[in-house]
């Protein structure tokens, strides 16, 4: 393998909450030990319910919050290790797509406003013909420009803030559930411009999502998170899964097709808090396969078959 | 028939964002309203659980058969005897359906209280039945829980069981678990199903998702632009669909073996209620069709193979 345009290492984070008068302090580690590489040009999907540590990780990947360990090389420079003025300069080359565009764009500045933006941060204007480039790229029309957020649809906004990302060329762009907040029609359109834009640009996605289905049509590879760790990738977007959790999450996924209704329940209960995980495995109280050794013992990532690591102590 | 609803039309002040709809459904059965946002599948409810007026809307025509009772001419003291009696609604957020300073078990025997009249003891034990019921574990000890206390698939049970404990005949349910994880989405989808099947509910599920749609309903209305495109049963419907428009939202889910590219969305969007286009409403993003889909609107009519279709230019079975 060529060097990956993106490698993390270990990386965790652990947050603290409390420490008041009333509440003793408490901590939690939202992400454990995350370590992948990404080739250029590789989609890599992110997959997991809330509270898996997915959007903590992405965060993390671009340095927006300090990592409590672990480090990010990003064609071949370490992010963590990076100075003010060199992280800002690398920017240009990372940039993320947040997943609610209602909230990401500022009321009071317009799309033209909002898209000059990143060129503000770097102490630049926008080269002529930029914006209007940026707005024919996603979609939008050149009279969009003047307008503000409130006058867009979510799909338009949504279009806004990937415009928003393009604005300097990057090579690399994180996806934070960019398609969460819209309606299926309009995710299904942004997840095609998507496709389109990596097609035109030669873009690397890591792609954050909590739909499975979604992540399997439009990813390469699938790092699968539960409670902050990796608990398995898939070495292609059509791999059958090994990990039960990540097979509860096919489960979990309604097909089009009424002659392919499930009637198994898929897992039982919900997500514990990450304030108080157990000794074992994460997943071992709603795992239908989990034994003792798995409410004691913490299975590592391990590789079942080539390019394909399970951390389970009973795969399927 | 529990419902049957015909020819409903509502409108705010002038704007009428909701033409001529008709569909029915029985007990023991779910129809599913589909279609994007802004196509009036929500108005659409509120208009069945008479709650239009709290967002400033009337229905305009039309009747809403409930039991062989128009509610669309009931005056609101003659709702009350239906709205959380006879028809639950479970609203799509179960963190702002709840309130937050009172505890689980007084927010659902109110219902039970108000509705049944139960006193305090009887409704308390019905309650316990109730969450019980609904496979919620140590139901004692959520009752004395507030809300902040429980997880997002345990509130959204708590506000189904709010709407359960009148006893109701229609279960009103609108995109009950957008707010949900997914492995819990597919549980309470799971749950509202038995509901229906054990206690013999009607349930109206709203969603504009076509997956939920396959994965529960028998019946499906199809609506766009606040016009019911097609009706059909729900096995029907996805293995023919006639709609342009009932096509395009199947097609907009991710399926096992797609090949990449071939998602592609439905382009363009829904017209506000205050520009809609004439003729069939759809035809800017539809992909069939002709010169007469701009001018004439497509009357619903009902088709030999089943449920009801409105379209110039339907597609044939493949």
């Amino acid at each position: 393998m060529t060097r990956p345009l993106l490698r993390a290492e270990g990386l965790s984070r652990r947050f603290s909450t409390g420490g008041g008068w009333f509440s003793p302090a408490r901590s939690m580690l939202a992400v454990r030990g995350v370590s992948f590489d990404q080739a250029r040009g590789e989609v890599l999907g992110v997959v997991g319910e809330s509270g898996c540590g997915k959007s903590t990780l992405a965060r993390l990947v671009l340095r927006l919050i300090e990592p409590t360990e672990g480090a990010v090389t990003f064609d071949g420079q370490d992010v963590t290790a990076l100075g003010k003025g060199d992280l800002r300069r690398l920017r240009r080359r990372m940039a993320m797509v947040f997943q609610d565009p209602y909230s990401s764009l500022d009321p009071r500045f317009t799309v033209e406003d909002a898209l000059s933006e990143p060129f503000a941060v770097q102490h630049e204007r926008p080269p002529g013909g930029r914006i209007a480039t940026l707005l024919d790229q996603v979609g939008l029309s050149r009279a969009m420009g003047r307008s503000y957020p409130h006058q867009l649809s979510g799909g338009q906004r949504q279009r806004v803030g990937i415009a928003r990302a393009l604005a300097q060329a990057p090579d690399f762009i994180v996806l934070d559930e960019p398609t969460a907040s819209l309606d299926v029609s309009i995710q299904a359109q942004i997840i095609g411009l998507l496709a389109d834009l990596k097609r035109d640009h030669g873009l690397t996605y890591l792609f954050i999502s909590h739909d499975l289905g979604l992540v399997r049509y439009f990813c390469d590879r699938v790092l699968v998170m539960y409670l902050g760790a990796v608990v398995e990738v898939l070495p292609t977007a059509d791999a059958a899964p090994r990990h039960p959790y990540t097979r509860a999450l096919m489960d979990s996924n309604f097909v089009p097709d009424p002659a392919h209704r499930r009637t198994l329940q898929a897992i039982k209960g919900e997500i514990p808090s990450a304030f108080n995980l157990p000794k074992g495995c994460a997943f071992a109280a709603r795992c239908p396969r989990a034994t003792d050794l798995c409410r004691a013992v913490d299975p590592p990532l391990s590789e079942l078959s080539p390019g394909h690591p399970v951390a389970c102590h009973h795969p399927l | 028939m529990l419902l049957s609803v015909r020819d409903l039309s509502i409108r705010f002040g002038p704007v009428e964002p909701v033409s001529g709809l008709s569909f029915d459904l029985d007990r023991g059965q779910i129809i599913g309203l589909v279609g994007e946002s802004g196509s009036g599948k929500s108005l659409t409810a509120m208009a069945v659980a008479g709650l239009l007026p709290l967002v400033g809307g009337r229905i305009a025509e039309g009747r809403i058969l409930f039991d062989g009772t128009d509610l669309a001419r009931l005056p609101e003291a003659g709702l009350r005897a239906y709205r959380g009696r006879r028809i639950g609604v479970v609203t799509q957020n179960p963190m702002t359906a709840l309130d937050p300073a009172q505890r689980i078990g007084e927010q659902v025997e109110v219902v039970a209280r108000l509705h049944r009249g139960l006193s305090r003891q009887e409704a308390h034990q019905a309650t316990i039945e109730l969450l019980t019921a609904l496979r919620i574990p140590e139901a004692g000890a959520i009752c004395d829980a507030y809300p902040h206390q429980l997880s997002g698939g345990m509130k959204q049970r708590i506000v189904i069981a709010m709407a359960l404990a009148g006893e109701p005949d229609l279960l009103i349910a609108d995109e009950p678990t957008t707010a949900l994880d997914v492995t819990v989405q597919a549980q309470i989808i799971h749950l509202l199903g038995q509901l229906v099947r054990e206690r013999g509910l009607g349930l109206m599920l709203i969603t504009h998702d076509m997956g939920v749609v396959a994965q529960v309903c028998d019946q499906v209305a199809v609506l766009y632009a606040g016009r019911l495109a097609e009706t059909r049963d729900a096995p029907g419907l996805f293995a023919h669909p006639r709609h342009p428009y009932t096509a395009a939202l199947i097609d907009c889910i991710p399926r096992e073996g797609m090949a990449p590219g071939s998602l592609t969305g439905i382009p363009g969007a829904v017209p506000s209620a205050a520009s809609y286009s004439t003729g069939c409403r759809f035809h800017d993003r539809c992909p069939r069709m002709l010169d007469r889909c701009r001018t004439e609107v497509p009357p619903l009519v009902a088709r030999p193979e089943g449920g009801s279709l409105a379209c110039h230019n339907p597609m044939g079975p493949t």
